[in-house]
This record gives structure tokens, sequence and C-alpha cells, in this order.
């Protein structure tokens, strides 16, 4: 985000259209996005390995600093937890703290400097590459989508099959053949919002904060020679960058844990009896 | 920002880490957590276990206290009796010994008085003896005038 490297593209649109292109393969539907799958890949693999380093050492004695500080993620995840979902929470708290972390950590990734995951891209030969997975919609639904799975399977296997067909057809309304077409409708509706809204809302909270970076990093992409303007834009990159960044910690965390908590919401819904 | 087939990559890569976290994660963490949750219970029942037992203690110690001052104060109060009945034994028995030395000593000096007198009156008898003889220049028969003396000796004993 310091620096705008004039080198990939000579107009601001050029700059920006860059930034937001994806390094993928492949045609239409069948497309792959390298650099969602591969930097999401890698975090995973970074949080997981983080956290099962932490877990094997977890013992009831006292923990060092590296272990209480991965309890402490722990217990603050299972406390949020514990307060929705009543009942074996042992898999929630697991859905909770993979979410949690995961989205954190790949939040982070905007906190990046704007060229430099580009710029390391380019020396291994890629023309394009986005670091953020979750300002990638492919991303962000393919975790709501799960997300989705499991608020199915947790009614079907709280209400049964039957009970919850029934429950498609019956509610809200109430059971009467006439119904039973508003009721599914309202239902398809109220079951898609879920995954659509925790999707679009994380995606647009984190493309915008990758995209007001961009254009931030525009003020700077003026400097060419020392003058009055150049130096005030590169003086209010250097500003606006800052306070963005530090503002959009906030954001990182706060979408995380947004994203952390609703699906326990919903599986906890999904599991009540109407 | 089309959706495409990383959708299901993405699917793919979160599933694996959910259940990763699922299986190796969350269980480690959970036991960790109700171990020590059952370790802090454990301690602070020993320690309320050990209070009650140092309330006990307190409280026996107290009534052995109690019970050692009750007995104290009982020897204490034996102890006077006991001497104040000493002492009045020792009273009345210097007192009776006095009375009986008094009593022995008065019948001591009326037995010596009784003595001296016998002792005098054979004496005086036998001086007035003497002196009648020499009165009558004559030897008195004593067997003959036994009568006479015996008489006068009486006489001398009363008066």
């Amino acid at each position: 985000m310091a620096s705008a490297g004039a080198e990939h593209g000579t107009t601001p649109t050029d700059y920006i259209v860059h930034h937001l292109t994806h390094l993928k393969v492949g045609e239409g539907f069948w497309t792959w996005h390298i650099d969602t799958l591969l930097m999401s890949t890698a975090l995973a693999v970074l949080v997981g390995w983080v956290f099962w380093a932490a877990a094997r050492r977890a013992t009831s004695g006292v923990p060092g600093k590296f272990v209480g500080f991965i309890e402490l993620a722990y217990e603050f995840v299972d406390g949020q937890v514990a307060d929705i979902y009543h009942g074996d929470r042992r898999f929630m708290v697991a859905l909770a703290l993979s979410l949690f972390t995961w989205i954190i950590a790949m939040n982070t990734m905007d906190l990046l400097p704007l060229d430099l995951p580009g710029g390391v891209a380019t020396l291994f030969g890629a023309q394009f590459w986005r670091v953020l997975p979750t300002a990638d919609l492919n991303g962000t639904i393919a975790m709501a989508f799960v997300v989705l799975l499991l608020i199915i399977v947790a009614a079907i296997r709280a209400k049964g099959l039957g009970g919850y067909a029934h429950e498609w057809i019956s509610a809200p309304f109430g059971n009467h053949p006439l119904l039973w077409i508003p009721n599914a409708a309202l239902n398809l509706v109220e079951l898609l919002s879920k995954p659509v809204s925790l999707a679009m809302r994380l995606f647009g909270n984190m493309y915008a904060g990758e995209l007001l970076f961009m254009l931030i990093a525009l003020l700077g992409f003026t400097v060419a020679g020392a003058t009055f303007g150049s130096a005030l834009g590169f003086f209010g990159q250097v500003m606006m960058g800052t306070a963005w960044a530090i503002f959009h910690i906030l954001i990182v965390v706060l979408q995380a844990y947004i994203f952390m908590v609703l699906p326990i919401v919903y599986i906890a819904m999904a599991e009540e009896h109407h | 920002m089309n959706v495409n087939a990383t959708f299901i990559g993405q699917m793919v890569v979160f599933a694996i880490l959910l259940w990763f976290f699922w299986k190796f994660v969350v269980p480690p963490l959970a036991q960790a957590n109700t171990d020590r949750q059952k370790k802090i219970a454990e301690g602070l029942a020993a320690a309320e276990r050990g209070q009650k037992d140092l309330d006990d203690a307190k409280s026996r110690a107290d009534a052995v206290v109690r019970e050692a001052r009750e007995r104290a104060n009982q020897i204490l109060g034996d102890a006077s009796r006991r001497s104040n009945e000493m002492i009045d034994g020792a009273k009345q028995t210097a007192g009776a010994e006095g009375d009986r030395l008094l009593a022995n000593a008065r019948a001591e000096a009326t037995n010596e008085t009784a003595r001296a007198r016998d002792s005098l009156r054979r004496e005086v008898g036998v001086l007035a003896v003497a002196g009648a003889a020499r009165l009558l220049e004559r030897e008195v028969d004593a067997k003959a005038h036994a009568q006479l003396l015996d008489k006068l000796a009486e006489e001398i004993a009363r008066g």
C-alpha cells in the first residue's frame, strides 16, 4: 500500500484493473483462481499447523506464552459458542474456531503492502496476483455454502427428514395445502439468504477495503518529480494509508467474528423446533 | 469476481480445515480446559477443607485451653480448701495437745502436792513423836501409843 508500482500500468485505471485481476487458468465455469486457491490453502495450513502445535502441547498445567495465547483464542471462541449453542458443542467450536482464525489470517493479507505480493509473484513469472482470498467471491461463498450444508444437516439431524420436510411446507404460515407453496418459497428465501448474506458481507467489506487501499495508493501514483503536488500526494498516501490500515485491523477482526458467530446462530436456529 | 470452479476448490480447502480442527485441534484444547477446571475446583475444595480443618483445630484447642483453665481453678480451690482444712486441723490438734499438757501438768501438780503432803505428814508425825519423847524424856512406846499418835497425825494432816 505504500508504493504505487507504476510499472504495472500506465494509467490509474490500468493500475486498479491490474490489481483486481486474478491469476487464473481454465475457461468459463472451469476457471481456477490460482492466487485465491494458493493463498487460502497456505493460510489454512499455517493456521492449522499453529493450532495443532499448540493443541498437542496443551495440558492442564500452566501454559507457556504461545500455548497460552492459543488457549485464549480457543476459550474466547468456546465461550461465544457456549452462549449461543446448547448441547454438545465440540463440532460447533471447531467450526467457529476454524472460520474465525482462517478468515482473520486471510483478511490480514489486506494489510500487506499493496504491491508487495504482486511484485513477489512477478519474480515467479505470475502476471497477476490478488493476495486477498476473502475479496474473491468464490472464497466467501465457498465457506458460506459449507455453512449452508451444515445448517441443513443439523436441521435433519434434529428433526428427522420427515420433520424437516414438514417444516418446509407448514412453517411459518401453517399447515394447509393452499399454503404449502408460499411456505416453501419463504423457507427457500430464508435458507438461501443466510449463506448469501454471510458471503456478501465478508466479500463486500474486504473488497471495499482492498479497493480503498488502491485508491489511496493512487495518491502517490503521480509522484514523478519534486513538485508540490507530488509531495502532497505522497504525504496524503502515507497518512491516509496508515489511518485506513489501522482502521482496517478492526474490520479484519470484526468481519471474522461476524462470520464465526452467525453460522453458529443459524445452526442453533435450525435445530430449534417451530 | 464471477463465481467459478475456484468455489469448489475453496469448499474443499475449508472442509479439510474444518475436519482438521474438529479432529486434532479442538479435542486436546477442550481436554486441557476441562482438566484445568477440574484441577482448580479440586484446589479450591482442598483450600476450603484446609480452612475447615484449621477452624476445627482452633475450636478444639480453645476447648482444651478452657478445660485446662477450669482444672487449674479447681485445683487451686481444692488446694486452698485443703490448706484451710489443714490449718484448722493443726489448730485443733494444737489446742487439744495444749489442753492435754495443761491437764497433765495440773494432775502432776496435784500428785506432787499430795505426795508432798504425805511425806510432810509422815515427817511431822515423826517429829511430833520425837518432840513428845523429848518432852517426856522417855521413849514413847510407839505401839502403846499408836492410837494416840495416829490421832495426832490425823489432826495434823487435817489441820
